[in-house]
């Protein structure tokens, strides 16, 4: 029987496999930040154990950062990256601090230096360490715990997951993206969902996609309660490579093509599960709740919590989020839209946010964050900073900002937000703020009206 | 890392699903370097109203969390293992756990118990009535007992005998050096490195 994409990676990386004991995986990169490392780096100096491969691991410092320029003011945080920088300087780790041309949101970070390459295992003490699956990696998110054994290792002792395949046939229609496709898979099959699987984006949709898109949709497969998604490397995967500073070159280049091309689903490999999504179907999909699977099309209504999967659940939601059912989608108004992040913190993000902006005016606070400073640098030789900016945006540093609300850029209790991000947790991105996740476009049309809004909308208005 | 073979303690029924780990322990908590005082975090913005399960009197020094299905999904924080174990929790019962957090409980000797929803709704149900029920969690035996009624629960060989014995996986892998390094040397010569 054939081997589906996950597997092949997976057999590829079994350093040691035994009867009735979880597989030894060999780890080929590992991606560092701030938050969760101190702890890990403690242990290894308590029990006086080295890094084993330094040259296999980068960090950066993300989540603290402010977006505004000047040093950390909130003293916890600064103790935190300068830990970080401790720690890296002690041990021999490749630092890109704050103010550093390289320095970004991890997972930006990594497929921007060319990193992140196809058939690769990849981890990092971040859930979303998901998105690098967009380039047919493993990559997978793990504790504290975790991130010691692998600085001290390089492995990780893991069973191997189930398989799931969802299949994504047609294409999508206009002003659909790939944010809008993920939202959709998750409502779908749950936060839950995927729980114990490793999902394989597969079919026309998917191939359609950028790099960026398939970083998005990979991105929020923790979302879906997968810890890790992938897609099989293609050609368009190949010429976001190609070049690119840690990408291979010359000779090397082309064997490493050759094996690529290897890494695909076998046509008589079976999936452990398969869901099926048919994109043409879809509209710009958004969140009126709590949990990342509490989305519905822009078009729709709040739901009444009695006829949706957990109603105990979304009564919930709909009272911390100060919504009644019946409510149109469109008539929500927020106060804040923010751009960025690691699931919509990149080049083409910014581009369509500042397409739809161009020549209009925002009449929310909108914060435009880059998900690295060579995302902002390469947005500004664009002009794009120039559009945010006349369009009454602010145009920020790079970082994690209000994704998660651990540096100054948060909600006020009661504030309620359009983000590009990928979570609606509660007080997520600040004590008792409210947030809908939305697509790039969806946000900049948002902070144009001040309402939950598709660009197609405005083309209307005017 | 604690060894855990049977613990019995009074329960909390906590009934919600989707507990995601920004709800144990929010961000604000995690710039912390070390890794104690995280007590004080866990369930921060849910325990400052009054009627909070946690806050209720009966409650205090219980050690089982029963909680909803899709417990510990989102973040990857260890920090909600570390928040949940220094407040005085041993075990998490639940129908269903984010793949991440209830890897990282076994990292660290908090015993996560998968049982049908339908059961954990019952221990709920039987705390609720009786604060003070004892909950036995058997590892040894994988069983859970309460009130005269057992349930059973499955967990891999593998991860029982690590968390009986109390074992460190970095000491145990390293036992394993030689293959790490044969396997190092047979690695893709155009694999990237950082420097
Ligand atoms: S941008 Fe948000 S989700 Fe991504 S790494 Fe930063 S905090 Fe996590």
């Amino acid at each position: 029987m054939g081997r589906t994409l996950a597997e092949k990676v997976w057999e590829q990386h079994v350093v040691r496999r035994a009867e009735g004991e979880p597989d030894l995986l060999y780890i080929d990169l590992h991606l560092i930040h701030e938050v969760t490392s101190p702890q890990a780096f403690d242990g290894l100096r308590m029990a006086g154990r080295p890094v084993r491969r330094p040259e296999l691991t980068i960090a950066t410092e993300d989540h603290n950062v402010p977006t505004v320029l000047g040093p950390i003011e909130d003293p916890v945080s600064r103790t935190q990256v300068e830990t970080l920088r401790k720690n890296c300087a002690e041990f021999g780790i490749r630092l890109h601090p704050m103010g550093d041309a390289g320095q970004g949101v991890v997972h930006i970070i990594g497929p921007q230096f060319g990193l992140t390459q196809p058939g690769m295992t990849i981890v990092c003490g971040d859930s979303h360490t998901s998105t690098h699956g967009a380039f047919g990696a493993i990559a997978f998110g793990i504790g504290t715990s975790e991130v010691e054994h692998v600085l001290a290792t390089q492995t990780l002792p893991a069973y191997r997951p189930r398989t799931m395949a969802v299949e994504v046939s047609g294409e999508l229609p206009p002003g659909v993206t790939a944010k809008d496709l993920i939202l959709a898979i998750i409502a779908k099959i749950g936060t839950g969902g995927g729980q114990g699987h490793i999902i394989e984006y597969r079919g026309e949709a998917i191939r359609g996609l950028s790099m960026e898109g398939r970083m998005t949709v990979c991105n929020m497969s923790i979302e879906a309660g997968a810890r890790a998604g992938l897609i099989a490397p293609d050609e368009t995967t190949f010429a976001y490579l190609k070049g690119r500073p840690h990408a291979p070159t010359g000779a090397a280049w082309d064997t490493a093509v050759e094996h690529w091309r290897s890494l695909t689903t076998d046509e008589d490999a079976v999936f452990d599960t398969v869901v099926e999504i048919d994109a043409s179907t879809l509209t710009p999909f958004v969140t009126w709740g709590t949990n990342p699977g509490q989305g519905a099309p822009l078009g729709e209504s709040v739901p009444d919590p009695e006829h949706t999967s957990d109603p105990a659940a979304a009564r919930r939601a709909l009272e911390y989020m100060g919504l009644t059912a019946g409510t149109p989608l469109r008539e929500i108004e927020v106060d804040t839209v923010f751009m960025g992040s690691c699931t919509n913190g990149r080049l083409e993000d910014l581009r369509a946010a500042a397409e739809v902006l161009r020549g209009r005016r925002v009449v929310t606070r909108t914060l435009v964050v880059p998900g690295s400073m060579l995302v902002k640098l390469q947005a500004e030789q664009e002009g794009l900073h120039e559009v945010f900016r006349a369009a009454g945006a602010e145009w920020r540093e790079a970082g994690c900002s209000m994704c998660l609300g651990m540096n100054p850029d948060t909600l006020a209790p009661g504030e309620r937000s359009a983000s590009t991000s990928n979570r609606n947790f509660e007080g997520r991105q600040g004590r008792g703020g409210r947030t809908h996740l939305v697509s790039p476009q969806v946000a900049a049309a948002t902070a144009v009206t001040g309402r939950l809004t598709a660009p197609a909308d405005l083309d209307q208005e005017v | 890392m604690e060894a855990f073979t049977t613990h019995t303690g009074r329960a909390v029924p906590l009934r919600r699903s989707n507990v995601d780990t920004d709800q144990i322990i929010p961000a604000v908590w995690l710039k912390q370097v070390s890794r104690t005082g995280f007590d004080r975090g866990l369930f921060s913005a849910w325990r400052e109203d009054p009627g909070f399960v946690l806050n209720d009197p009966a409650r205090q020094g219980a050690s089982i969390l029963v909680a909803g299905p899709d417990f510990g999904t989102g973040s990857s924080r260890e920090h909600a293992v570390w928040a949940l174990q220094q407040y005085g929790f041993r075990v998490v019962i639940a129908a269903r756990f984010g793949d991440i957090f209830r890897n990282n409980s076994t990292k660290m000797g908090l015993l996560p118990v998968v049982l049908p929803a339908t059961t954990v709704e019952a221990i709920q149900a039987a705390t609720e009535a009786d604060p003070s029920l004892e909950v036995t969690v058997d590892l040894a035996a994988r069983q859970v007992r309460w009130a005269g009624e057992t349930a059973a629960f499955e967990i891999d060989d593998y991860t029982r005998w690590r968390l009986m014995e109390g074992l460190d996986d970095i000491g145990l892998t390293l036992r394993h050096a030689d293959e790490v390094t044969e396997y190092e040397n047979g690695r893709q010569p155009w694999l990237p490195t950082t420097v």
